[in-house]
């Protein structure tokens, strides 16, 4: 038996690892650098229903421990994903998870009804994105905001469906809560958390769009405790992301509850990272013993 | 991991780093550098100054907190490189203009050194701005059928593009937009390639935040470029 196989909402994963959205593209680029079979999942760049260019200016910006970054979503949109990508990304050995943001309730609409007709294993409803002027987080902060959004992409939604949600949300348990109230399948925890550089010469912000979004191990001890907080209150399988550099991370991150982790800017620290955090899951799963990982989820 | 052979301060911030690395690096190219586990969170792109199959050489300036930590290593200590990536220069022949300016004037040297070298051998005249000190100065002249230097002025100033076939430029874009337009003036647009600079997290074409806009709609720097034809990028 492989102590990694964990089911998420249903779906099997042959160990708990993901690489989150918008730090792997559509999978290509990491694919020369490694083997992505030894995956758990990706999560695709966030499409929206039409092609974005993205955000003007600077788009990254180190911090201590960290990263703030302001993409803007740029994609080919959801017709030019299916075309281009969604196949291949099929044809890997992985779970394959589509990230769908929208600028408005109609585009999410009309992005799940293109989704509908085609296969993938689980979608990802981004509510969460800082970094576009309309929409994105914007329908994840307020949870009856939220509750509308949510209700009726599950309606029309065919897929198993996992709702990504912001920290800056104002009641991520009353959020989540939500989300296992209109059927969702599953949850991420979390996007990025709004923040902000200045640039003292020019005395401007450094980014065009003023915020942009954190991440990295700065925000993992507050994610931790979200992800904490909603497993004991939830009944519904997360995938934790925030900060996860290194396989004791993602431990942590499944003795607070988790299910999947999804492994985000470390993948910019090392491009094959992940596939050290599978290792080092696994060997701390042979050191304790365990016959799954699972058997230590949300012992916290 | 790669051993560091030399790291060498050519001025107050310069620095020369040679590493021993099995490569078949080309001109134009760069690597993500990394000499430290955690933090700073992300590796650092820094183009190729030389290369043979066994070495590889960066010229660094000491800009931040990255290329600060580069600037302690020593002789004998490891350095973790990716790469190289990226596109090359183009394979240009006839009479070329080198442009550089500040640490820009980087990935000129082995754009020299591979177009010097190639059958029949370019015509190589180098084009040095330097907002402080020079450096290298023997080691680019060495390369160059004409080495043209300034210091605190304008380096675009020297130049005439229209005695040139070629114009290959990497710099502050400021510096290399001046190029352009200097180049438009006499029809000599077409014959311009610029090196861009971006701010890079992944260095492999996956995380977008090195996007650069040129008139064939958004290209990545670190995958698409970081070389483009100069009107691509200028007129976008």
């Amino acid at each position: 038996m492989n102590p990694l196989a964990v089911n998420f909402a249903g779906v099997p994963f042959k160990n708990p690892v993901a690489l989150a959205s918008g730090t792997c593209g559509f999978g290509r680029e990491l694919g020369e650098v490694f083997d992505l079979a030894l995956l758990g999942g990706l999560c695709s760049k966030g499409l929206t229903l039409r092609p974005r260019p993205g955000n003007e200016g600077i788009r990254i910006w180190e911090t201590p421990s960290g990263a703030l970054n302001s993409v803007g979503l740029e994609n080919p949109g959801v017709q030019g994903f299916i075309e281009k990508d969604l196949d291949w990304l099929n044809s890997q050995n992985l779970v394959n998870i589509v990230n769908l943001s929208g600028h408005s309730t109609q585009d999410y609409l009309e992005g799940v009804r293109m989704l509908n007709k085609v296969e993938l294993d689980l979608l990802e409803l981004n509510i969460s994105c800082p970094n576009v002027k309309q929409g994105g987080m914007s329908f994840g902060v307020k949870t009856e905001v939220a509750r509308d959004i949510v209700r009726r992409v599950r309606a029309l939604c065919r897929h198993k469906l996992v709702v990504k949600l912001s920290p800056n949300a104002e009641d991520i348990v009353g959020l989540s809560q939500m989300c296992r109230e209109e059927g969702a399948d599953g949850l991420t925890l979390v996007n990025t958390f709004q923040a902000m550089a200045i640039d003292i010469n020019s005395r401007k912000p450094v980014f065009e769009n003023v915020y942009a979004g954190l991440s990295g191990p700065a925000i993992k001890p507050i994610v931790l405790r979200m992800v904490h907080q909603v497993a004991k209150a939830v009944d519904l399988p997360i995938m934790a992301s925030g900060g996860i550099v290194c396989w004791q991370d993602a431990v942590e991150y499944i003795l607070a509850g988790a299910t999947v982790v999804q492994i985000g800017v470390g993948t910019f620290m090392k491009p094959d990272l992940a596939v050290d955090i599978i290792r080092g899951l696994k060997d701390y799963a042979a050191a304790q013993g365990l016959r799954s990982i699972a058997d230590i989820r949300g012992v916290c | 991991m790669a051993k560091i052979l030399f790291n060498k301060r050519l001025s107050e911030d310069f620095f020369l780093l040679g590493a021993q690395e099995p490569n078949q690096a080309a001109m134009g190219q760069f690597y993500m550098l990394r000499a430290w586990d955690a933090f700073p969170l992300l590796s650092r792109p820094i183009s190729v100054f030389d290369a043979d199959s066994e070495t590889v050489t960066f010229l660094y300036k000491v800009v931040g907190q990255g290329t600060r930590l580069f600037s302690r290593l020593r002789p004998g200590d490891s350095i973790t490189l990716q790469g190289p990536y990226g596109n090359t220069f183009p394979r240009v022949s006839g009479r070329v203009a080198l442009v550089g300016g500040g640490v820009g004037i980087a990935p000129l040297y082995l754009a020299a050194k591979t177009l010097r070298g190639a059958a029949p051998p370019a015509t190589v005249d180098i084009y040095l701005g330097f907002s402080g000190r020079v450096v290298l100065e023997e080691e680019y002249r060495a390369l160059a059928d004409r080495l043209v230097l300034n210091v605190g002025g304008f380096i675009t100033d020297e130049i005439d593009p229209a005695a040139y076939d070629a114009i290959l430029t990497c710099g502050p874009e400021p510096m290399m937009r001046a190029l352009y337009e200097k180049c438009r003036a006499v029809d000599a647009a077409h014959r311009l390639y610029v090196s861009m600079e971006k701010r890079m997290a992944c260095g492999l074409g996956a995380c977008l935040v090195c996007t650069c806009k040129t008139t064939g709609g958004n290209r990545k720097v670190c995958r698409d470029g970081p070389v483009f034809p100069g009107g691509e990028v200028f007129s976008a």
